[in-house]
């Protein structure tokens, strides 16, 4: 077998081990899916009723990108968490004394909770729909939009690798990715419209990578681009194009860093 | 043959402050085991680290089954275990998955892996375990398949980090019968700990480090000679002791210590138990009944302390000396 067929099955077999954690410990998948779900219910009950807007269909259909966004925005967390927890308890050291390629556990735990995120997004889709979210653009459209959060939540997901490597302990790995992340879905048009910010964190608002990833779900799944930043800027205007930018950014960089970080990590 | 090399390591961190390995140089003979021994804090554990490819040294050769570690990481993880305080295992998994997960990581079809998680589950006495998950297991158990893990591809050298560290006296009794167990199979091992008795028990050979460095090495009996020959120790009931002073000072040739509290006579004594039995003999012909009585040799913690002048006391690996000189200090003013 070649290195790079080697190095492919080994980053699976790290896959598989998450999976199988999965089915060892039901509770990590349930309460996984639990929270989006929460977030969904709440968002649509809670803010439904206060934020107005002339969108067919209501306030539930803008926001049902939101929080596909923002839940596949904390798929870092996961990885973060999940990273610092196998260092922490040695882990990473015996996966580094074995003969294996050097990128195979990080590659391999990106894939897992990618591979999560599938489930995840089904579940919110689902619940989505019992609360009123209607997407009206056709089963291609839509299925490009969750491709679209899908590479969107392995890509955020690299940043989780460096963060889990580089602190010390799992409880700071899920304070760091909470105060990375959050402000991130906040300020943007996830929830409310960008609008009512101060002007400067409209202009923030109107790049974050969050934003056009929300604004361009928004335009997969049949909505006009209504919380979009009003400038006529490039990211409000090309929202898909800017967040595949985004993306690839991302994974250009953190890929990378991640695994020299990897190479080089020690307890 | 050498089956390990190290020559001059030095490894420092915190912007060289702290120097974990000061110019370390060992050595292992195939098929043979070295016990490293040492406080916490000595370096123990950076030097498995260092061998194990898992950190470069900054400066210094290492060599393991005549790889050189730093050019061919790879090659020497292949023929490597390594387990114990620095090695680890899926515990939300079940032994029998974390075993086939390895197994695959090492490359093993599917089948081989299940085969070689069933002998060695069945070798390390887990078997009716394997489908628990290991945080079910005791911390003899957990240990136990830690180490099964290192051995999936039969290791040339095997590397066990503290392998009885926080395990208690039946957990360390098992895992030494597993380790002689891999020892008479003829793995050379290389075997850290700060239990003197645990190096005496399974090492051929010791290295003693301290501070970063080998201070001294040899087997067993050697270094206990290193520090003086055997001791005779006689304790009495207190109206004896004076008399029995004077017994002992007759059958050795050296100074009598005399421990009041204790009511324990002793000197060294050059002719074994020819002195032993001469001491009974004067003890008895005074009727005198001795509640103790033996040859002592000198344990491994006697010879720490002749060869560092302070006793093995446990230092924090990643704290500075400044740092420890501040705890010391706070914990006097509380």
């Amino acid at each position: 077998m070649s290195n790079f067929s080697n190095g492919v099955s080994d980053a699976l077999i790290i896959t598989k081990r998450q999976i199988l954690q999965l089915t060892r410990v039901p509770e990590l998948l349930i309460f996984s899916t639990i929270q989006p779900v929460m977030f969904v219910l709440l968002f649509r009950y809670v803010f439904g009723g206060s934020i107005a807007t002339d969108q067919p269909g209501g306030y539930v259909q803008l926001l049902m990108p939101g929080i596909f966004v923002q839940t596949v925005a904390f798929t870092l967390a996961g990885t973060a968490v999940g990273l610092s927890s196998d260092m922490q308890k040695g882990l990473i050291d015996r996966f580094r004394s074995l003969p294996i390629a050097r990128s195979a556990v990080v590659f391999g735990r990106t894939l897992g909770d990618a591979a999560l995120n599938i489930v995840v997004l089904l579940v919110m889709g689902i619940a989505g729909y019992l609360v009123g979210w209607r997407p009206s653009s056709g089963i291609f459209m839509i299925t490009l939009g969750f491709l679209f959060l899908f590479v969107f939540g392995y890509a955020m997901s690299w940043i989780g690798v460096l963060i889990g490597l580089s602190v010390k302990e799992e409880r700071v790995a899920q304070n760091v990715t909470f105060i990375a992340v959050f402000p991130l879905t906040f300020l943007s048009n996830a929830f409310a419209p960008t609008t009512g910010m101060p002007k400067y964190l409209q202009y923030f608002a109107e790049w974050n990578p969050v934003s056009t990833m929300v604004a361009g779900c928004r335009q997969l799944f049949g909505l006009k681009n209504e919380f979009g930043a009003t400038a006529g800027s490039f990211p409000s205007e090309h929202p898909l194009e800017m967040s595949l930018i985004y993306m690839v950014l991302l994974m250009a960089v953190f890929i990378p860093l991640s695994i020299r970080k990897y190479n080089n990590t020690s307890k | 043959m050498k089956a390990v090399i190290a020559e001059n390591l030095i490894n420092t961190y915190d912007n060289g402050r702290v120097r974990a390995l000061n110019g370390l140089s060992l050595d292992v003979e195939e098929g043979t085991v070295l016990g490293v021994l040492g406080p916490n804090g000595a370096g123990k554990t950076t030097t498995v680290r260092v061998l194990a490819t898992l950190l470069k040294p900054d400066s210094g050769f290492a060599q393991v089954a005549g790889i050189d570690v730093a050019k061919e990481p790879d090659e020497v993880r292949k023929v490597i275990g390594l387990s114990g305080q620095y090695a680890a295992v899926d515990e939300t998994l079940t032994g029998w998955d974390n075993l086939i997960m390895f197994g695959r990581l090492y490359h093993l079809s599917s089948k081989q892996a299940a085969v070689r998680a069933t002998e060695l589950l069945e070798q390390f006495s887990l078997t009716d375990r394997a489908k628990s998950p290991i945080r079910t297991y005791s911390g003899g158990m957990r240990r136990r398949l830690d180490l099964a893990a290192s051995l999936i591809v039969k290791p040339k050298v095997l590397f066990l980090d503290e392998p009885t560290t926080g395990l208690d006296p039946r957990g360390r009794q098992d895992m030494w019968g597993v380790i002689d167990e891999l020892v008479k199979g003829g793995v050379t091992l290389l075997l850290t700990t700060q239990y003197l008795e645990e190096a005496d028990h399974l090492a051929d050979e010791i290295a003693v480090i301290d501070h970063g460095k080998v201070i001294a090495r040899g087997t067993s009996d050697s270094l206990k000679r290193e520090v003086g020959g055997e001791k005779l120790e006689i304790v009495v009931e207190n109206a004896d002791m004076a008399a029995t002073r004077e017994i002992v000072a007759k059958v050795s040739a050296s100074a009598v210590a005399v421990d009041e509290g204790m009511r324990r006579i002793s000197a060294p004594v050059t002719t074994g138990s020819k002195a032993l039995i001469e001491a009974a003999r004067l003890l008895d012909d005074l009727g005198i009944h001795p509640l103790d009585i033996g040859l002592k040799r000198p344990s491994l913690d006697d010879v720490f302390l002749s060869l560092t002048g302070h006793v093995a006391e446990e230092e924090k690996e990643s704290e500075p000396v400044d740092a420890r000189a501040k705890r010391k200090r706070g914990k006097q003013s509380e």
